[in-house]
C-alpha cells in the first residue's frame, strides 16, 4: 500500500480509479475513508441519507469484481447522489418533508448507470426542496453550508453535492440543473460541474421539478473527472424517458487533450453589464486573458434576450412544477396529514404540511400562469420568447465555438442574506437560465477568488451535444492553472 | 309521408329533421373507446380486465416520483386505423397535454390527453336510419389515458382505490352536434361500435366499459341558435342510451315549457328510475389548466407510418359495401346491411361465391337468417345453417327445384338440425360440388319432405283447368277487368298442387287460359 488513507480524499476520480484498478487501495477502504469524513463534516449539512451497510456491501462487491480483473471507469469509486435521484437502497426525499422516509422501488437511470460502471454510493446529498432554490436554504432538512465559509450558501439547488465535493467528502457527486442548479453551486464552492444538453441523461428516476428543463450532470473537482462521470451517466433511455435523446453513449475524455489554438470564444455583452460584481468580473476577465494566452480568440457576441430569461423561466418552470407536484396528494405515498375531515381537507392539510414556502410559492405561480384566461398571456408568451432565446444562441454560434461568461453575478452570499426576498434569488440566476431555456450544455469551472476569498466560476456554454468540446476547453484551462486545486481552509 | 312514432311520442319523419312538440332535438356524442392494446398507453403494465385490485399497476401507473410516460405505439396505430376508417385527417404532428385536477384515482394529479392538436381530425360516420342515409361528422378523436377506479361500496367510511385501469389507452371520439333524434343517435353509436370492433381497435364490450358513450343533448325551436346542452355520461348499453336520451329530451322540453331555462350540466342516467339526474353544474366546472405535456415530445406520424398501417388493415365496411354493389349488383342499402359486421359479410360472400346468386343470398340473410338469429339470440358465426348449406338451398330456388316459400320450410328444418337420409345427388352448380354434404342434406330434405316444385306442365294444366271450372265468379271478375281476382285463382291452384307448383308457371298458364 503506497497510498496512505489520510490523503485518499485529495485524489481525483481518475487518480482514485487508477489506484483501485492497480489494487493499491480497496473499494472498501476508500468507502470507509469517505464515510468517516462525511461524519466528521456533518456540520456542513451536505449528506442526508447514509447507510454504511449498503455502501460497504457495494464496495465489497466492487472489490470482488476488481479481484477478477474486471475494469470499469468507476469501478470501486465512491460517489454520492443528489437526493433528487430516487434510489432503492437509500431513502429519497428530494429535500422535502413530503417524501421524508420515502423508499423508491427502483433506481434512477443515472444511478443505475453509474452503479453499472462500478461506482459505490456513499449516500444522498442535501438539496433545495424539489430542486427549487439557489441557496440550498429551501431544504426541509436544513441548509447546507459552504465549506469555504460556513456562514455562506453553497448555492443551489445541488448545494449538498457541491459542498460535499469541495469539502472532499466525496470525489464527485451527481446533481441536477434546471436553471443553473449544477453550475451555480459549482461556482460558489470552487469546483467543476457540467449540465449536458437537455436529453443527454435520462430523467427517469429524477424527481421532476420542471420537465422541459431538468437535466442531470456531474460535479467534481476537475473537468477530466466530469468527463468520466458524464460518460457513465449519459445515454439513450427510450423505454423509460421519451425526452431522452437518441444519441449513443460517448467517451467525453477523448478530446480532453485537443489544442484550443484558434478557438473562438463568444463573449456576450449582456453577461458583463451593470449587475455583475467587480470581483467576479475581474476573475472572469483574468480567465478570458488566460484563454487568449492558450491561443483562443475572444469574439464579442450578443444574447439580446438574456434579461427576459428570468421572467420566461419563472413562468415555465413553476407552471411545469405545479403540475409535476400534483402527485404529492397524500393518497399513494409520502406524507399524509394525520388529521383531516374530508377528501379536500386531506389534500389541503397534507400539502400545507408537506411542502415548504418556496415550493408553495412556485405551485401558486404555476397554477396562476396556467389558469384559464392567463395561459396565453403568460405561459404561451413565455414559450414564444423561449424559442427566440434559443434562436439567439444559434445566431451566436455562427460567430463562435463556445460562449464564456460569469456563472453568477456575485460570489456566494451569506446564508439568509437574501432575507425573505425570493426575487433576489431569482435575479441571481440570470446568467445560467438562458442555456437552460435553450437546452444547451453549460459548465462551470473555478477561475479565481473574489470578495471574502470566495470562489468565482467561469461559465462555458456550447451548442447542442458539444459537451466533449466544453470539457476540453475547461480541461486545457485546468492544465494551465491551479484554481481547481485550491482547497477550503479546514478541509 | 311515412312517419314512425316512437314510445315517447317522438315523430320521425324521414327526409327532414325531427320535431318533438315543436322542438328540434340536437345531439352530439363523445365516445371513449378502450383500445385493444396488451399494455397501457404510457407504461408496460397489462390492460386485462377484472384482475385483483392494484395488481396491474406499475410504478408509472402509480405515478411514483421519477416515473415518466412512454408512448405505446400500438395505441397510436389504432388511432390511425380509426382515422383511416372514417376518412379523417391523420395529424402528422399532434400534441399530448395535461389535464390537471385532483382526484384520488388520478395518480399523477393530471390526465395525459390531447387538447389543442388531436391525432385524428374530421371524418364522418355514415349509416342508414331506416331507408335514409345519414352522415355524422366527427370533430376529432384523441388519445388519452383512463383513470383508476374509486371503490366506495367495499369499505365503510373509506374509499378504496384500484389503479388497474389507470393508464388504459382510450380514444375519445367526438362528433359535431349532427344528430336530430334519439333513433339517429343510437344508430350512430351502433355504427361506430360496429366500426371499432370491425377494425379490431376495441373489443366493444360495453358492460366492461370498453365502449362508453356520453351524449350531449339540447333542444331548440327550429331556426333558433343551439340550446343549452346537458351531457349524459357513461351510457353503457344501447338500450339505456335510448331511454336516457328520450327522457332527457322530454325533461328539457317540459322545463322550457314551464318557463325554466336549461342549465348546462353533467347528468347521469339511472336505469332503475329511467331518469337523468344532474351530477354537477357548470358553476362547479374545474379549470383544468391544460398545457402541453413536457414529458412527451409531439407525436409525429410520418406518411410512411400511415401507409404501413393502411396496408395492414382489414377491408373497411364502407369499402366492402361499395365492392358488394359493384361486384354483386347489390343496392347501397343491401350492401350496407350485409356489412353490419365482418361475420355477416363473410357469411354473405362465402354463400354468394358458392352459388353465384348474391341478391337471393342477400335477401335470405337479411330475411330468414336474421330473423332466426334474433329469435335465438345468437351470432351468425353460431348459425346452425352454414353458408354452403344456404348456398345450396338458394341454388335450388334459382334452378326451380323448390319455391321460395317451400325453401323456408326446408330452411326451418335445416336450422333445427333435422337430419334426413342421404340419397344420390347432382350438384346444382359446378362450384357447389365442393359443398358435398351440405348439398346432400338440402337435396335429401327437399326430397323427403316432398317440397319439390311441380314442373310437369301436364299435371299442372289439369289442376288449373279444375280450379277455373270450380271458380266461375273469379274468372268472370278477372275478365271484367279486376286483375286482383287472379290472386285468388293462383292461391287455389297452389293449394291444389300442395304448394309444389311453380308460381311463375302458374301465373303464365292462367293468363294464357283466361286471355285466350
Amino acid at each position: 500500500m503506497t497510498q496512505t488513507s489520510t490523503d485518499l480524499h485529495d485524489l481525483t476520480v481518475a487518480q482514485l480509479a487508477t489506484l483501485l484498478r492497480q489494487r493499491k487501495v480497496s473499494a472498501v477502504e476508500a468507502a470507509r475513508h469517505f464515510l468517516t469524513r462525511a461524519t466528521a463534516y456533518k456540520h456542513l449539512g451536505a449528506f442526508l441519507g447514509v447507510s454504511e451497510d449498503v455502501t460497504l456491501a457495494q464496495a465489497s462487491a466492487a472489490d470482488a469484481r476488481l479481484a477478477t480483473g474486471a475494469t470499469g471507469a468507476l469501478l470501486g469509486v465512491p460517489l454520492a447522489h443528489k437526493d433528487i435521484f430516487v434510489t432503492r437502497d437509500f431513502v429519497s426525499t428530494a429535500g422535502s418533508k413530503m417524501l421524508d422516509g420515502y423508499r423508491s422501488p427502483f433506481d434512477a437511470t443515472v444511478v443505475s448507470r453509474l452503479a453499472e460502471a462500478g461506482a459505490v454510493t456513499l449516500g444522498k446529498l442535501n438539496c433545495d426542496e424539489f430542486a427549487m432554490g439557489s441557496a440550498n436554504e429551501n431544504s426541509a432538512f436544513g441548509p447546507v453550508k459552504n465549506p469555504w465559509d460556513s456562514s455562506r450558501t453553497p448555492g443551489g439547488s445541488s448545494g449538498g453535492s457541491a459542498a460535499a465535493v469541495a469539502a472532499r467528502l466525496t470525489p464527485a457527486a451527481t446533481g441536477t440543473d434546471t436553471g443553473g442548479s449544477i453550475r451555480q453551486p459549482a461556482a460558489f464552492c470552487g469546483i467543476t460541474g457540467i449540465k449536458p444538453t437537455y436529453g443527454r441523461a435520462s430523467r427517469y428516476g429524477m424527481v421532476a421539478f420542471a420537465s422541459s428543463l431538468d437535466q442531470a450532470g456531474p460535479l467534481a473537482r476537475t473537468a477530466e473527472d466530469c468527463a468520466i462521470l458524464l460518460g457513465a451517466m449519459c445515454g439513450p433511455d427510450p423505454d423509460r424517458d421519451s425526452t431522452s435523446l437518441d444519441v449513443p453513449t460517448e467517451d467525453f475524455s477523448l478530446k480532453l487533450g485537443d489544442s484550443i489554438d484558434g478557438l473562438r470564444i463568444g463573449i456576450p455583452a449582456e453577461f458583463f453589464g451593470e449587475g455583475l460584481a467587480d470581483d467576479v468580473r475581474a476573475s472572469v476577465n483574468a480567465a478570458l486573458k488566460q484563454y487568449e494566452l492558450l491561443g483562443a480568440k475572444l469574439v464579442p457576441i450578443s444574447l439580446p434576450r438574456t434579461e427576459l430569461s428570468i421572467p420566461v423561466y419563472y413562468i415555465i418552470a413553476p407552471a411545469e412544477a405545479s403540475s409535476n407536484l400534483s402527485r404529492f396528494d397524500g393518497v399513494k405515498f409520502g406524507h399524509r396529514a394525520a388529521q383531516y375531515t374530508n377528501l379536500t381537507d386531506m389534500y389541503l392539510q397534507t400539502r400545507a404540511e408537506g411542502f415548504g414556502d418556496e415550493v408553495k410559492r412556485r405551485i401558486m405561480i404555476g397554477t396562476y400562469v396556467l389558469s384559464h384566461g392567463y395561459y396565453d398571456a403568460y405561459y404561451l408568451q413565455a414559450q414564444k420568447i423561449r424559442r427566440m432565446i434559443a434562436d439567439d444562441f444559434q445566431q451566436a454560434f455562427t460567430q463562435c465555438d463556445v460562449i464564456a461568461g460569469p456563472v453568477a453575478p456575485t460570489v456566494a452570499w451569506q446564508l439568509g442574506g437574501h432575507g425573505n426576498d425570493p426575487l433576489a434569488d431569482y435575479l441571481a440566476d440570470i446568467f445560467t437560465l438562458p442555456a437552460s431555456l435553450a437546452g444547451l450544455p453549460g459548465m462551470s469551472l473555478p477561475v479565481g477568488f473574489g470578495a471574502g476569498n470566495m470562489p468565482v466560476g467561469l461559465q462555458l456554454i456550447g451548442n447542442h451535444l458539444t459537451e466533449a468540446r466544453l470539457l476540453n476547453v475547461a480541461h486545457r484551462f485546468q492544465q494551465a492553472t491551479d484554481w481547481h486545486i485550491a482547497r477550503p481552509q479546514g478541509v | 309521408m311515412n312517419t314512425v312514432v316512437t314510445e315517447n311520442g317522438v315523430v320521425v319523419a324521414p327526409g327532414q329533421s325531427t320535431l318533438v312538440q315543436g322542438y328540434e332535438v340536437v345531439i352530439g356524442f363523445e365516445t371513449h373507446a378502450q383500445l385493444s392494446t396488451q399494455s397501457k398507453i404510457f407504461s408496460r403494465a397489462p390492460t386485462a380486465f377484472g384482475a385483483e385490485p392494484n395488481t396491474q399497476a406499475c410504478a408509472v401507473d402509480l405515478a411514483l416520483p421519477g416515473t415518466l410516460p412512454v408512448m405505446n405505439k400500438g395505441a397510436v396505430e389504432r388511432a390511425i386505423e380509426l382515422g383511416l376508417a372514417l376518412g379523417s385527417h391523420i395529424a402528422p404532428r399532434s400534441i399530448f397535454a395535461r389535464k390537471n385536477y385532483f382526484y384520488p384515482d388520478l395518480p399523477k394529479g393530471y390526465q395525459i390527453s390531447q387538447f389543442e392538436i388531436p391525432v385524428v381530425q374530421g371524418g364522418s360516420v355514415e349509416f342508414y336510419l331506416g331507408n335514409e342515409k345519414k352522415s355524422v361528422r366527427l370533430v376529432r378523436a384523441h388519445l388519452e389515458e383512463d383513470a383508476g377506479k374509486s371503490l366506495h361500496e367495499d369499505f365503510v367510511g373509506q374509499t378504496g382505490i384500484d389503479l388497474n385501469r389507470a393508464g388504459t389507452p382510450l380514444l375519445e371520439i367526438v362528433t359535431e352536434p349532427d344528430m336530430r333524434s334519439t333513433a339517429e343517435a343510437v344508430a350512430y353509436a351502433r355504427e361506430l361500435h360496429k366500426i371499432v370492433t370491425w377494425i379490431g381497435i376495441c373489443d366493444g364490450n360495453m358492460q366492461e366499459g370498453s365502449f362508453r358513450c356520453d351524449a350531449n343533448v339540447s333542444v331548440r325551436k327550429p331556426g333558433e341558435p343551439l340550446g343549452t346542452r346537458r351531457e349524459i355520461k357513461n351510457l353503457n348499453s344501447f338500450k339505456f342510451m335510448q331511454q336516457a336520451i328520450d327522457y332527457e329530451i322530454r325533461w328539457q322540453i317540459e322545463e322550457l315549457g314551464d318557463g325554466r331555462a336549461i342549465q348546462q350540466a353533467t347528468v347521469l342516467f339511472n336505469p332503475d328510475t329511467g331518469e337523468t339526474r344532474a351530477m354537477r353544474s357548470k358553476e362547479d366546472a374545474a379549470d383544468y389548466r391544460y398545457f402541453p405535456d413536457p414529458d412527451l415530445p409531439p407525436l409525429v406520424i410520418a406518411p410512411q407510418w400511415v401507409q404501413q398501417v393502411r396496408a395492414g388493415m382489414t377491408e373497411l365496411p364502407r369499402v366492402m359495401a361499395a365492392r358488394f354493389c359493384a361486384d354483386y349488383g347489390l343496392s347501397d342499402y343491401d350492401a350496407t346491411a350485409l356489412t353490419q359486421s365482418r361475420e355477416i359479410a363473410s357469411y354473405f360472400e362465402a354463400a354468394s361465391k358458392l352459388c353465384g346468386q348474391p341478391k337471393l343470398v342477400g335477401n335470405w340473410i337479411m330475411g330468414e337468417v336474421s330473423r332466426r338469429l334474433n329469435q335465438d339470440g345468437i351470432e351468425i358465426t353460431d348459425a346452425p345453417v352454414k353458408p354452403e348449406t344456404l348456398a345450396w338451398l338458394v341454388s335450388r330456388i334459382h334452378d326451380g327445384t323448390i319455391s321460395n316459400n317451400n325453401a323456408k320450410v326446408a330452411f326451418d328444418h335445416l336450422w333445427k338440425g333435422v337430419n334426413v337420409a342421404v340419397a344420390s345427388l347432382t350438384a346444382p352448380s359446378p362450384t357447389l360440388s365442393a359443398a358435398g354434404t351440405a348439398g346432400k342434406q338440402v337435396d335429401d330434405l327437399i326430397e323427403s319432405l316432398g317440397l319439390k316444385q311441380m314442373n310437369d306442365a301436364g299435371a299442372l294444366e289439369k289442376i288449373v283447368d279444375a280450379v277455373l271450372a270450380a271458380n266461375p265468379k273469379n274468372v268472370g271478375e278477372y275478365r271484367g277487368g279486376n286483375t286482383r281476382a287472379l290472386n285468388a285463382l293462383v292461391g287455389q291452384i297452389m293449394k291444389g298442387s300442395q304448394g309444389k307448383a311453380n308460381p311463375q308457371q302458374v301465373n303464365e298458364l292462367l293468363r294464357q287460359k283466361l286471355e285466350a
